[in-house]
């Protein structure tokens, strides 16, 4: 009765050359972060043999010959105080429209993602133009002036005449510009909660909002914040727009001290300098450094967000049931 | 089907327990999944005090029917439900109540347990208790107490109730989860085979729980186990593809079944 089936003896050396691929295609990534993380080094080597530690904390941004000081610490906080900004607007809202999205009916739900989705292919530039030609002025008439007006005596963030290129204009834009990663990936992590968990929030007579506080939030922390990091990564490693519309400042002015004054990012100063930097100089190995520096930070942050957003997923196959 | 509204119309008023009156009543409930029935006019009562077992082949639309006693299909996005379902002479599905309100008085218990995972065993019992605005610490303690021994799971936690909830063994979150839905003092408690997945020690815990709880509650609980239905239930209702085909005390269904149907699911000939 049983047929014989003709199983091929050539699955195992296939076997053999797609774990031999993988590993190639995998350890092609790992090689070239390496490789860019070390050419970085080698053409910044002048300026941390300079400067040392100061390129870190000084603030000078001299490329006169002869004069030469290099400090990246006011771009250093200038992408901080950006992204954090951005983040602080961007991340509830971002988790109110991933809320909205998980309850709404599908006929809404569905258009509503892609909606959100299409923000994200938005190429940068068109944000940046955007910016500059309508955003800028109703920042000014609607929120800088009114607030410059109010508070502008008291309150050292809003102490600075509004100008429309600064800081503050720049970290709206990021914060419309991570809105759509982070509440694409918190949806998905919002629907991946159990639906008993869900259910039995609703069991106790709980409403749609304590649904959430009580079965949502606490389920998907891990996720949500790994959500969050990955909202940061893209603000902080975000360029065009920002440069367009912070303003770009250098030197100590650049150090963020009122919201309205031009401020300048690691990204921006890069995109700003780097055609008229002469590489005979120490102006590109400082402009080299300042991108090391970024590299980093942005390297970290997305290890993070991966890291917490893997494990949230993996909880959720373990945790309910013992 | 044969007789079925005949069941249905006796039961109680001639047999035993025909001075307690009807908990609940559903009426001529139907459920459709997209443009399926899954559950096709069922009408049934329930009396107060009573456990009421549903039976039938996996798939009949007993977890369906259970959903509708408390309006948990209003969260399934492809579910339609008809028909009146009455607590207390007032109706589940009126335009003008709010679903939360009943929701409050009849709790649920699920087939696999699930507490919530970040929460304390403590705090999952509460969680019900704050979301009603119970804030005094001496009434909480209180509740959880008495919800947990009401659960019989309270020797076994009671030292270590900061301890999270998913440290349990499964049939202690299960009984946890039975806590939980007590300690807001539900009327009616539904349960949807609370016991499947769990070893049998831990299924006999639930069922001693469950005749206790009975004294109190009027409890109407799905099991796919027979002798479970037996051990635990005044009445017995069995399905059959969406149909209620037979609905009598629990000793009439297994001993004397009016319907051929019925007569070969209690002897393990089809399901
Ligand atoms: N959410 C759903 N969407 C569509 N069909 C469903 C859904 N839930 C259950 N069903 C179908 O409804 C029928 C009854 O299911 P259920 O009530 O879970 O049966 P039981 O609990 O008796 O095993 C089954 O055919 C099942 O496939
Ligand atoms: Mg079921």
């Amino acid at each position: 009765m049983s047929r014989q089936i003709p199983f091929s003896k050539r699955r195992l050396p296939t076997d053999k050359i797609f774990k031999i691929s993988a590993m190639v295609a995998g350890s092609y990534v790992l090689v070239i972060i390496v490789l860019i993380v070390f050419q970085l080094s080698s053409e910044s080597y002048p300026i941390w043999q300079r400067e040392g530690l100061a390129f870190l904390t000084g603030s000078d941004w001299n490329a006169v010959e002869g004069r030469e000081s290099f400090g990246a610490a006011p771009y250093i906080l200038g992408t901080l105080v950006t992204a954090s900004l951005a983040m602080i607007i961007g991340v509830p809202l971002s988790i109110g429209i991933a809320m909205f999205i998980s309850q709404a009916p599908k006929y809404l739900s569905g258009p509503l993602s892609i909606l959100i989705e299409l923000l994200a292919a938005v190429p940068s530039i068109i944000y940046g133009l955007w910016g500059i030609f309508v955003f800028r002025q109703v920042m000014l008439d609607w929120v800088e002036y009114p607030l410059y007006e109010v508070f502008g005596d008291n309150v050292w963030i809003f102490s600075s005449a509004p100008f429309g290129l600064d800081i503050f204009s720049a970290s709206v834009i990021l914060a419309i510009m991570i809105i759509p990663t982070i509440s694409a990936v918190s949806r998905e992590i919002m629907i991946a909660v159990p639906q008993q968990q869900k259910e039995a929030a609703y069991m106790l007579g709980a409403t749609k909002w304590e649904m959430f506080r009580l079965a949502v939030f606490p389920y998907a922390k891990t996720g949500l914040i790994g959500a969050a990091i990955l909202g940061l990564g893209r603000a902080v490693g975000e360029t065009m727009a920002v440069t367009m519309l912070i303003g770009n400042a250098t030197g100590p002015s650049a150090f963020p001290q009122s919201l309205f004054q031009p401020g300048q990012t690691m990204s921006s100063i890069i995109a700003n300098e780097f055609i008229e930097a002469s590489p005979a100089s120490l102006h590109l190995p400082a402009l080299v450094g300042v991108g090391l520096i970024l590299l980093l930070v942005a390297i970290c942050i997305n290890v993070v967000a991966h890291i917490l957003v893997s494990r949230m997923l993996k909880v959720r196959e373990g945790a309910i049931n013992a | 089907m044969d007789g079925k509204q005949d069941d249905i119309e006796n039961i109680g008023d001639d047999h035993l327990d025909s001075e307690k009156k009807y908990k609940m009543i559903a009426e001529n409930v139907s459920v459709f999944y997209d443009d399926v029935e899954a559950v096709k006019n069922v009408t049934m009562k329930f009396k107060e005090r009573s456990v009421t077992s549903l039976i039938g082949p996996s798939g009949c639309g007993k977890t369906t029917f259970l959903r509708c006693l408390n309006r948990m299909h209003d969260m399934t996005k492809n579910a339609r439900v008809q028909g009146r379902i009455l607590l207390d002479g007032e109706d589940l599905y009126a335009k003008d109540k709010d679903p939360i309100y009943h929701r409050r008085k009849v709790g649920m218990v699920f087939q696999k347990p699930n507490p919530f995972p970040t929460m304390s065993i403590y705090d999952n019992v509460a969680a019900g208790l704050r979301l009603n605005g119970v804030k005094d610490r001496r009434i909480l303690d209180e509740i959880v107490e008495d919800s947990l021994k009401m659960a019989y799971v309270w020797d076994e936690v009671k030292n270590n109730l900061k301890k999270p909830a998913i440290e349990l063994s499964g049939g202690q979150q299960q009984r946890l989860c039975i806590a939980r839905a007590l300690a807001i003092q539900p009327e009616v408690l539904l349960m949807d085979e609370p016991a499947s997945a769990l070893d049998p020690i831990a299924t006999q815990k639930i069922e001693e729980t469950i005749t206790e709880l009975a004294r109190e509650f009027t409890i109407i609980i799905v099991t796919h186990n027979m002798q479970q239905a037996v051990r635990v239930s005044d009445y017995t209702a069995f399905m059959y593809l969406g149909d209620l085909i037979e609905f009598n005390e629990t000793k009439k269904i297994f001993t004397q079944p009016k319907n051929e149907l019925t007569s070969k699911y209690v002897k393990g000939q089809f399901g």
